[in-house]
């Protein structure tokens, strides 16, 4: 009798609220993957709860490689990354599930350069940094970059880096290092914040995070794509204008086309309101023309 | 202890005397106390059984999920002897001799650490120290035995890290030296309680004769005792480098976790165990790296197994023999 009435009333109300028409019974999207993006991922599925009752997004994390893996396994409708589809992760999607994978870039992530807050160097090239951190590179010490650090008596370029299994390790090797093999010996920190620590307590220290885990006490020297062209420092305008290099984008994959609940879920993502949210949360929104006061109804 | 009082008791009742037993209820085969006795004496078996059905099981759990890498990827010769461990690149590398390198030098440090140590504080405790000093000392190195590795990670990244950087000026305090002497300060604790046991087995008629012959306290020690115990005190050594070469997460915490074959003791290395502890939680499920993850596990176990299992035989020797 209570079940009843408590139907009758979502019923009545989902209705009322222009839902499509018979759209009456609760929808479960299934979100999963990368941890660079859980937590906007969780606040879009909090915002649109409110906005559409009776859809429910169940949002875990676990990294990148885990969403694709739901995808190929079918556990999920939406797949989150920080880096892109690999080609066999594609063959395993349309070989299980006869579907092509299908990418929506909803974000950006700028992913900074640290270095110690003593440390005089102001500008990395990319080559400069492909030689620090890439194998064969030249560039062993800081004296090879025409510098001395203070408080760095070894003259070392101690290399702070990410585990393999990361996003960004992955995408700092695409863009940077031009895909060559990282050199041996860089200490492969787990976490983003890990990494900060470390830089920010070893003068000879160099090493590289999204720019959402940058704090006070550490220096982001600018960086230019060519030797002497324009360097740019990282902040959140050049990450939304495009202009730092080292920007990448965050992506969801939809199993083919996305259909009802999970299409309007992405759109409402790229909009005005899902992207404020994303802003919120520290990573550069997809348009640069984003009015974030206005768009909050 | 006996092993199962209720066997003796196995043999069905007679149908002679039942009025007999019936009177004397205590004495009748199948009472509660009948059935208590045979589960209590199946709980006991189970329990005993269960150390081998896991220990199968997890090498069978192992085994299956290294398996596709093994017969898939893996190059024999890449693994064992190249140090490029690059398994997410486009062209991914299995090599797993820095990692293998990186373990065997730290438990190697370790042990030149904890060995000194620990025989020194066994043979105080076993020959020196009597009464309450001898107990209360008992007592702390087993509290010591208990403290959680993640404690002994965090002195390593927190302590001894800044306190090797201004002793040795090297830029970076985590590598072989911080997680040798974690390492070593763990197995110590373990290592003295097994040596101080094969002390203890050793018969005091020795050490009596040896002193009627008129030698010293160390005498009897160095040339008595020690020759004595030697399977032994080798058995908990054996032991602690087992305990060594598993070690997880203090040497994730202390080493510096990076790919490379050491070329002094400052540099930072990367273990076996530390690397299945921070790759396995990102990679899917049944892919090659997640295989070589499990192959680096199979390795793990393998070698550990041969440590403790000879380290065992060992001991065991040794007290038959006495």
């Amino acid at each position: 009798m209570k079940l009843r009435i408590v139907l009758a009333a979502t019923v009545a109300f989902s209705l009322s609220c222009g839902g499509g028409a018979g759209d009456a019974e609760r929808v479960l999207i299934q979100n999963k993957g990368s941890d660079t993006l859980v937590n906007v991922a969780q606040a879009w599925a909090e915002a649109y709860s409110l906005v559409h009752p009776t859809v429910a997004v169940a949002v875990t994390g676990g990294g990148s490689g885990t969403g694709f893996s739901a995808l190929i396994n079918g556990t999920v409708d939406i797949a989150n990354a920080s880096r892109a589809i690999r080609q066999s992760e594609i063959e395993a999607v349309e070989e299980g599930r006869g579907l092509t994978p299908l990418e929506f870039v909803v974000g950006y992530d700028a992913l900074a350069v640290f270095i110690h807050s003593d440390n005089p160097m102001d500008a990395f090239s990319f080559a400069q940094l492909a030689s620090i951190y890439a194998e064969g590179g030249a560039i062993e010490t800081w004296s090879d970059l025409g510098i001395s650090v203070p408080g760095c008596p070894s003259d070392e370029i101690i290399r702070v880096s990410r585990q393999n299994s990361s996003g960004t390790y992955a995408f700092f090797q695409e863009t940077v290092l031009d895909g060559a093999p990282y050199k041996l010996g860089s200490r492969d920190m787990h976490g983003s914040s890990e990494v900060v620590e470390l830089v920010e307590n070893t003068p000879c220290a160099i090493g590289y995070s999204g720019l959402a885990y940058a704090t006070d006490h550490i220096k982001m020297p600018c960086v230019a794509v060519e030797e002497g062209g324009e360097c740019v420092a990282p902040s959140m305008e050049t990450a939304i204008n495009r202009s730092y290099p080292i920007a990448r984008p965050l992506l969801m994959y939809t199993a083919g086309e996305p259909e009802g609940a999970t299409g309007e879920y992405l759109d409402w993502i790229l909009s005005d309101a899902g992207q404020c949210i994303l802003v919120e949360g520290g990573y550069a929104p997809v348009r640069g023309d984003l009015a974030c006061d206005i768009a909050d109804g | 202890m006996h092993p199962n009082p209720a066997s003796q008791l196995d043999p069905p009742a007679t149908p002679a005397g039942p009025t007999a037993r019936a009177r004397h209820g205590s004495l009748h085969r199948r009472d509660l106390a009948w059935y208590l006795d045979k589960a209590v004496g199946i709980v006991v078996f189970v329990g005993g059984v269960s150390a081998i059905i896991f220990i199968l099981g997890i090498f069978a759990f192992i085994t299956k999920e290294g398996m596709t890498f093994i017969f898939g990827d893996m190059n024999l010769k890449e693994f064992f002897t190249s140090p490029n461990w690059r398994p997410t690149d486009a062209v991914p590398e299995y090599g797993a001799l820095a990692l293998i390198v990186g373990t065997a030098s730290v438990t190697g440090l370790a042990m030149l650490v904890s060995v000194p140590f620990s025989l020194g504080a066994a043979v105080f405790i076993g020959e020196f120290a009597t009464g309450k000093v001898r107990e209360s000392l008992k007592v702390l190195v087993e509290l010591l035995a208990a403290i959680p590795s993640v404690v002994w990670g965090f002195i390593g990244f927190m302590i001894m890290k800044e306190l090797i950087e201004d002793v040795f000026g090297v830029p970076v305090g985590l590598g072989i030296l911080n997680a040798g002497i974690i390492l070593g300060l763990m197995a110590a604790p373990i290592m003295t309680t097994i040596a101080e046991d094969a002390l203890k087995a050793v018969p005091d008629t020795y050490r009596e004769a040896a002193e009627a012959m008129g030698a010293t306290r160390w005498q009897i020690i160095l040339k008595v005792v020690f020759p004595a115990a030697k399977n032994g005190l080798l058995g908990a050594v054996l032991l602690g480098v087992g305990r060594g070469f598993g070690e997880t997460m203090a040497v994730l915490m202390a080493s510096g976790h990076a790919i490379q074959l050491p070329g002094s003791i400052f540099d930072s290395i990367r273990a076996l165990t530390a690397t299945i502890a921070a790759e396995l939680g990102e990679t899917a499920a049944g892919s090659p790296h997640h295989g070589a993850l499990f192959t680096l596990g199979i390795l793990l176990f393998v070698v550990t197994f041969i440590i403790n299992l000879s380290a065992d035989l060992i001991v065991r020797g040794i007290r038959k023999k006495n």
